[in-house]
């Protein structure tokens, strides 16, 4: 089990910060994603692998609005 | 074109000092006089400019009897300190207040355009309109030569795209001067709604076109032409960057360069405002079932992807377009098709420019009312405009007819004919052209959905309940469209806004929703004092709100508060700074903010609202109202009764679960309210405490007065 924003969500082998934003529909663009409080560079979502027990934030910044 | 100087004035061209020309613009056009008021300290230092400004005039013109369409009622435009300077981008907003048709209290619109800056320019910081004319006028400011003159003008139409244009040609000496003209209008369906909107103009070079931004919500068009004003006028020749005379241009220029160069960089990374302006919300509140359909029902449809950003850049959107509503703005984002041709209504088949569709016109008059066509939303967006119509309260004005449609509370008989169901887009458009005829049907609706809900229940019979449940208005103002029901504190967002339900004042659907960075009571209220005062600012500064955060550094994941964007509100602070020559900090910055919102709140309590029950919503924005809507979400909201509220589920109908669920909602929704009065410092009816309006230095003796009649 991971934590994604405060909320509990099920762990698997090779999970990317990517596959992660495709899991939880996180299309928007103006996000920040950090995982146990560090950030991870966009050009680094692809190759950041999640472990079990990590407490990840995918930060939505407002726009538009 | 025929005309005639009905009262000419005259008057000394001036300087701006440090943001301020320290005067303002009167006219009363119950007997055309024409005056200059002295802008004092007093309220430089306490409403700084901008809304802050036409609050204040505005409090002084009318009494609490006073009702939107009462002589005594003004419209007051202007821009801030900083507005017009030409070296940071989104510094050109003028702001128009008026007490509105559709709430009775004050309402107050951000827009584009060159107006507010000419008007300064020309040597005004304000420009106070009270009273009526009994013909039909036009009211021409020459800054160039030191001139105001009411006129009788004898135009072909008043609707915006005809009026704006004819107006600039002439007064415009050749087509190089065109670009020093703004006119400002509203159109036929300003005055046969109570949503009628006005239209700000600048001259398009490159286009060689009018384009028109609009101050929307509220009715202010429909203030303007009850005045009998068919447009304002301004022309100022020689606009220079330097004309605030600022404290420290070197600051305002090297703030400048830094945002210039983020958004040059940057914005086709992030939002790409220069290609598709705010549409690129479509497909997003649609990915995050935010995006209102039939009436705020649902929040996402399969259809959506036929009005996407990516449709109307590839197929309307004229790109590479430097599209700035003023000088200097960069993140250009004020997007326009080209060469469109219209099916319906009188122009049918010109060939018009069309400023937008920005993302709440997409929304409101596509999603909304079930229509995904975009050819539709186009048309829409021309008609809206140039008869002055506010496309917000159109879209949830007839998302709300529809679904009572649907229901059988109204039917052919009462529709004229109109067959007003979701999707049916030739009856929404034939409601749009009737509200400019002021005919039929659509005259009923362009009274806005708070006078509709009364007629329906009168008239025809329907459910008193019901329909507060699912119109979306609050205050008498059409909802802005943002699907609120899985965000608490976007309801309130919603609902303790001052002028009533538009998303201006606060935007925490992905903070609370989605991030769930603000989980208690405690940290909603925060964000709801904060962002709320902060964006307030925008409005006293003639600023624009979206190069702050629709663009961010690219650290800006660093800081400690990526949503707040720290180091654009270093920006702010240094742009005040360099142009006022006043020196303040962040928190002075939320202080100023938070005296003008104060007193805006008094301002609703002295016209008889503003209190706690002005602040409750319709539960359409808060939670399943029907069955229908319970079943499209029906696991969350079956997980949220069982995780949340322990309610064992098994056995119960819908009807009992939707009950069980509207209870905890609405008794959420009013521990918030206690939870944000207490932080803004307010009683738990709503209004501000002594203390705190004397903590802000808001202890005028007027204000006090109305505030000490209701702390009993
Ligand atoms: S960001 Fe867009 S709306 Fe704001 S000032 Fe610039 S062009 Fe105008």
């Amino acid at each position: 089990m991971i934590t994604v924003n405060g909320r509990e969500f099920p762990y698997e082998e090779g999970l990317t910060v990517a596959n992660l934003l495709q899991k939880k529909g996180y299309t928007f663009k103006m996000i920040t994603v950090k995982i146990n409080g560090n950030v991870i560079k966009k050009d680094e979502y692809e190759t950041t692998l999640i472990r079990d027990g990590d407490n990840v934030q995918v930060l939505h910044h407002v726009a538009g609005g | 074109m025929d005309f005639k100087v009905l009262k000419s004035f005259s008057y000394q061209l001036g300087k701006i000092i440090k943001g301020y020309n320290n005067r303002s613009l009167y006219i009363n056009l119950n007997d055309y006089s024409i005056g200059e008021k002295e802008v004092t300290e007093m309220m430089k230092d306490k409403f700084i400019g901008g809304k802050g400004f036409g609050l204040w005039y505005l409090w002084n013109a009318v009494t609490p009897e006073t009702k939107w369409n009462d002589p005594e009622n003004e419209i007051v435009i202007a821009t801030g300190p900083i507005g017009g300077i030409t070296q940071y981008p989104g510094s050109g907003k003028s702001l128009v207040v008026t007490i509105s048709p559709l709430t009775g209290i004050p309402i107050d619109s951000n827009v584009g355009g060159f107006f507010g800056p000419y008007l300064k320019f020309a040597g005004f910081d304000a420009l106070e309109i009270q009273g009526k004319s009994k013909e039909d006028i036009v009211i021409f400011i020459d800054g160039d030569n030191g001139k105001v003159e009411i006129m009788d003008i004898d135009t072909e139409s008043i609707d915006s795209h005809l009026i704006a244009h004819a107006l600039t040609d002439m007064f415009a000496k050749n087509e190089e001067d065109k670009k020093n003209i703004s006119v400002v209008s509203a159109g036929n369906g300003a005055e046969n709604t109570l949503f009628g909107l006005l239209n700000f103009s600048f001259y398009d070079m490159r286009r060689k076109t009018v384009r028109l931004k609009q101050a929307g919500r509220g009715g202010i068009g429909t203030v303007f032409r009850d005045k009998k004003i068919k447009a304002l006028v301004v022309k100022f020749s020689n606009t220079r960057g330097d004309l605030n005379c600022p404290h420290d241009i070197e600051l305002i220029k090297k703030t400048g360069i830094k945002l210039h160069k983020e958004i040059r960089d940057l914005d086709d990374k992030q939002n790409q405002m220069r290609k598709v302006g705010t549409a690129h919300l479509i497909e997003i509140m649609n990915e995050y079932d935010l995006l209102p359909v039939h009436n705020f029902k649902f929040g996402a449809h399969p259809d959506t992807k036929n009005i996407t950003s990516k449709v109307f850049k590839e197929r309307y959107f004229t790109q590479n377009m430097p599209d700035g509503c003023w000088y200097g703005c960069s993140m250009s984002c004020a997007k326009a098709v080209d060469g469109f041709e219209l099916k319906t209504g009188p122009y049918k088949g010109q060939r018009v420019t069309v400023d937008g569709p920005e993302y709440e016109t997409a929304a409101g008059v596509g999603a909304n009312l079930g229509i995904f066509n975009p050819d539709f939303i186009v048309e829409a967006n021309f008609y809206l405009d140039t008869y002055g119509i506010d496309s917000i309260s159109f879209g949830t004005a007839t998302a709300f007819v529809m679904e009572c449609y649907e229901n059988g509370i109204i039917n052919k008989d009462i529709t004229g004919g109109l067959e007003l169901n979701f999707g049916n887009e030739k009856a929404a458009m034939e409601l749009l052209h009737q509200m400019a005829r002021g005919e039929g049907f659509g005259k009923i609706v362009g009274l806005g959905i708070k006078r509709m809900k009364d007629i329906f229940v009168r008239e025809y019979g329907a459910d008193r309940e019901f329909l507060n449940d699912i119109g979306m208005e609050q205050k008498g103002l059409e909802y802005s469209e943002y699907v609120t029901k899985e965000s608490l504190a976007q309801q309130g967002g919603y609902g303790f806004t001052n002028k009533g339900p538009q998303h201006d004042e606060a935007w925490l659907i992905f903070m609370d929703m989605v991030n769930n960075q603000i989980p208690t009571f405690e940290d909603k209220a925060e964000a709801l004092h904060y962002y709320p005062m902060f964006r307030t600012w925008f409005g006293l500064n003639g600023l624009c709100k979206l190069p702050w955060n629709d663009i961010v550094p690219a650290d800006n994941d660093m800081t400690d508060n990526p949503a707040k964007v720290p180091e654009h509100v270093q920006n702010y602070v240094d742009l005040f700074y360099a142009v006022t020559g006043k020196k303040i900090d962040a928190e002075e910055l939320i202080r100023q903010s938070e005296r003008v919102y104060n007193f805006q709140r008094v301002f609703n309590i002295r016209m008889g609202h503003g209190k706690r029950e002005d602040d409750k919503v319709p539960y359409r924005s808060v939670g399943p109202v029907t069955e229908e809507e319970y079943l499209s979400r029906q696991e969350r909201y079956d997980n949220q009764l069982k995780e949340i509220l322990n309610y064992d589920i098994e056995g119960k109908s819908i009807a009992e679960r939707m009950k069980v669920l509207r209870e905890y909602r609405e008794s959420q929704y009013e521990k918030l309210t206690d939870a944000v009065y207490t932080r803004r410092g307010w009683t738990l009816d709503g209004i501000p405490t002594l203390k705190k309006l004397k903590e802000l230095g808001m202890d005028l003796p007027e204000v006090v007065e109305v505030v000490k009649k209701h702390l009993g």
